[in-house]
């Protein structure tokens, strides 16, 4: 396996090393992770034995993916190129969604059973901190200049912000029920907030750290309460986020000059989680209830393709591997 | 971030773009449990735990709590267990020490008496009682419903039988008033979806001991002849609010057929084995806290006091008139592990909230059914809708 590894991955450093593109998605129920080449939407690969994988996120230079092992309560690591398990993180119990610092280092971990937003060293594996905040912490994000880390807690509906030096939390910004997600603008200017019982993506200025804004949602012929955002990412340009909302099994393209939705994308069913190409062409979108994921162009802000990968996909990110073995 | 503002928010305590924020704010909830007395049930399964419903109070005191930390708001829940005898006395007691949000857990007379002494002095919360008639002729203004009604109960049951296509169902209800009333919710919702009821029997209840050693072997031979000669069905519905015989129904009955309403597939508002939208997280955290899984009444008990937290948060720390008003205004909502967001009915005060259909150790589905659609929420599918309310508050 190996030799067939390292004579594939020398024909690939000859012909294209920009091919060496992958695609990790974590199947909650399949207690897998599907690996798919990000050139030919193939599965090329498939990491079995988690236990109930949720968030996944990889290491700045795409080496290292770390995953949200829920029932393992264990944060596991993956060597990108060869699959290979390096020794897992202490993540608290039941983590579901993590970030990283932009330096690689540390990783904060939500604990949706304790209140608390764990701080892990990935070098050393020893957590650093504990940081109580509100009840059910799920999403997770990390301001662009790395010095402030956001939470989101689902019972207690806020955005918890975090300074990353002191462990403080320095602003609690009420957002609508059930927050989810949250993700910075690359300016770090804005904070976006998703509440999926709310309905709203809630748009905070971080100069003030108040909501400047809320975005809703509306398709004709889908019930309201099925228009649940969850998973969003912003373009690296800053001008459009993207918006999973759930059963609603849609993709919304927010323009974000005019914060006003442009476009509602259909994708999969139950759509949860969703994550950019390396390149920035494609975003991939977990569709948790018709196990497969879709693609979108971003450019054209077409859905592709759906391609079929575990059971009950919940987590998505895309590397782009040294090449090496 | 300026030092001043780091400097500030080391205490944890402090929100930063909420100018209208009331720091200090004290919340007092009173939790009331009427305990009458009652045979045993017929599983000693069911037996009640001893803090049943109030483990979920205390849950959601906490929930609160934490909550409350970060907007300087403080909940101080005090908890009594009362008699039949000795409730209304705690009620006046609670009033007069002026707790203003009460939550009870009692039956359907007893939670009107309580809200008629609450008078407009407290917003009670009625956490236990799933009578439609509380929430028809004997409503009251003062009086809100986070327990589902039994009309809403039988409605999710019913939709779930008629998307089976079961839609012989016979009926067999107990001699008690209850038994009697969650029959009624019954031929209702067999009417509003299309179900047929063929035949209807009463099982009376003749006293005597619900649980004897080798009870089974005389229930054995007594359901078979009780359920004998019955039209064709494909179903049997049982109204047992009194817990007398529902439960040796499924596998006794004369013909083979599944058992559903008060054993079998039963409509409930929460269970221990819910785990979607996140339910998983309400259940480790309340087994983590009481020690035990969680019944229906301490979900309904916390989600009473989160209704009471949510709106705390939500009016920046309001007074009671503020409280009142936002709790049954279009603005409100709550996310309860029940994947769509909660709200009141202003008509009846019945929060609206999908039942769970329970099958022994699983939950086999939940209602609404999809196909059932409404032109305001499809929630109002299940219960009393607007036009058909018989509250006049």
């Amino acid at each position: 396996m190996k030799n067939l590894f390292i004579s594939a991955a020398l024909v690939l450093a000859v012909a294209s090393p920009a091919l060496a593109d992958k695609v990790f998605v974590t199947n909650e129920k399949g207690n897998s992770v599907t690996v798919l080449d990000a050139a030919t939407l193939e599965v090329i690969h498939t990491i079995e034995g988690l236990q109930r994988p949720r968030g996944i996120t990889a290491s700045p230079d795409g080496r290292h993916i770390y995953v949200c092992a829920s029932d393992d309560d264990l944060v596991r690591v993956f060597d990108s190129a060869t699959y290979e398990e390096l020794p897992s993180l202490p993540s608290g119990a039941d983590p579901e969604l993590f970030v990283l610092h932009p330096s690689g280092n540390p990783l904060y971990i939500a604990n949706e059973d304790d209140n608390i937003v764990t701080v892990v060293d990935v070098e050393t594996r020893q957590v650093l901190a504990e940081v109580p905040v509100g009840v059910e912490p799920e999403g997770m994000a990390v301001s662009p200049d790395g010095r402030l880390v956001v939470n989101t807690s689902e019972t207690t509906n806020m955005a918890h912000l975090i300074d990353t030096q002191s462990y403080q939390i320095v602003a609690n910004v009420l957002v609508d029920s059930r927050p989810r997600f949250a993700e910075y603008t690359p300016d770090g200017k804005l904070l976006f907030v998703t509440a999926e019982i709310g309905g709203t993506v809630s748009v905070i200025d971080t100069s003030t750290n108040e909501v400047t804004g809320k975005i809703g949602f509306e398709v004709a012929g889908v019930l309201p309460e099925a228009l649940q955002p969850v998973g969003l990412r912003i373009t690296a340009d800053g001008t459009k986020a993207y918006v999973a909302l759930g059963p609603a099994n849609r993709v919304a393209v927010i323009d974000i000059a005019s914060r006003s939705v442009s476009d509602y994308l259909l994708v999969g069913q139950r759509v949860w989680q969703l994550a950019f190409s390396p390149d920035g062409r494609f975003l991939y979108t977990t569709n948790g209830n018709s196990n497969d994921i879709s693609v979108i162009d971003t450019a054209s802000d077409e859905v592709t393709i759906s391609v079929p990968v575990g059971e009950q996909p919940w987590g998505v990110v895309a590397v782009r591997t040294q090449g090496e073995g | 971030m300026t030092k001043l503002k780091v400097a500030l928010c080391g205490l944890g305590l402090m929100v930063i773009g909420s100018p209208a924020l009331a720091e200090g704010t004290e919340y007092r909830i009173g939790v009331i449990r009427v305990d009458a007395p009652a045979p045993m049930p017929i599983s000693r399964l069911d037996l009640p735990p001893e803090d049943l419903g109030i483990a979920g109070a205390r849950l959601g005191t906490a929930d609160n709590a934490t909550t409350g930390g970060f907007l300087g708001q403080t909940f101080a829940t005090e908890i009594v267990v009362a008699t039949p005898q000795t409730a209304e006395a705690e009620m006046q007691k609670l009033l007069d020490a002026g707790v203003p949000y009460i939550v009870t857990l009692a039956d359907a007379p007893m939670t009107v008496r309580l809200a008629d002494i609450a008078g407009d002095r407290a917003l009670v919360f009625n956490a236990l009682a799933t009578d439609d008639s509380l929430r028809g002729v004997d409503c009251r203004a003062n009086l809100l419903h986070v327990a589902p009604s039994d009309a809403m109960m039988a409605d999710g049951l019913a939709q779930y039988l008629a998307w089976k296509r079961w839609d012989e169902v016979v009926l067999i209800a107990g001699s008690h008033p209850e038994d009697q009333a969650l029959a009624k919710a019954y031929r209702h919702a067999a009417n509003k979806f299309g179900l047929t009821i063929v035949a209807e029997r009463l099982y009376e209840d003749t006293g005597g001991a619900r649980r004897t050693d080798s009870g089974h072997a005389q229930v054995q031979k007594q359901m078979p002849v009780f359920t004998q000669g019955l039209p064709d069905h494909e179903v049997i519905i049982a109204a047992d609010h009194a817990g007398v015989f529902a439960d040796w129904l499924p596998f006794h009955t004369w013909d083979a057929r599944p058992v559903a309403g008060s054993a079998g597939l039963v409509p409930q508002s929460w269970d221990p084995a819910m785990e979607a939208w996140g339910g998983t997280q309400f259940q480790t955290r309340f087994e983590k806290s009481a020690g035990r899984p969680a019944r229906s009444e301490d979900f309904q008990a916390w989600a009473a006091l989160r209704v009471i937290g949510e709106a705390a948060t939500r009016t920046n720390g309001g007074d009671f008139a503020a409280m009142h008003d936002f709790i049954l205004s279009d603005k409100f909502d709550l996310a309860a592990f029940k994947g769509q967001k909660l709200t009141f009915r202003d008509w009846d005060g019945q929060l609206r909230q999908p039942i769970l259909l329970v099958a022994g150790n699983v939950v086999a589905s939940v209602s609404p059914q999809d196909e059932y659609l409404h032109q305001v929420s499809q929630l109002d599918t299940l219960g009393v809708d607007r036009p058909e309310t018989e509250c006049k508050k």
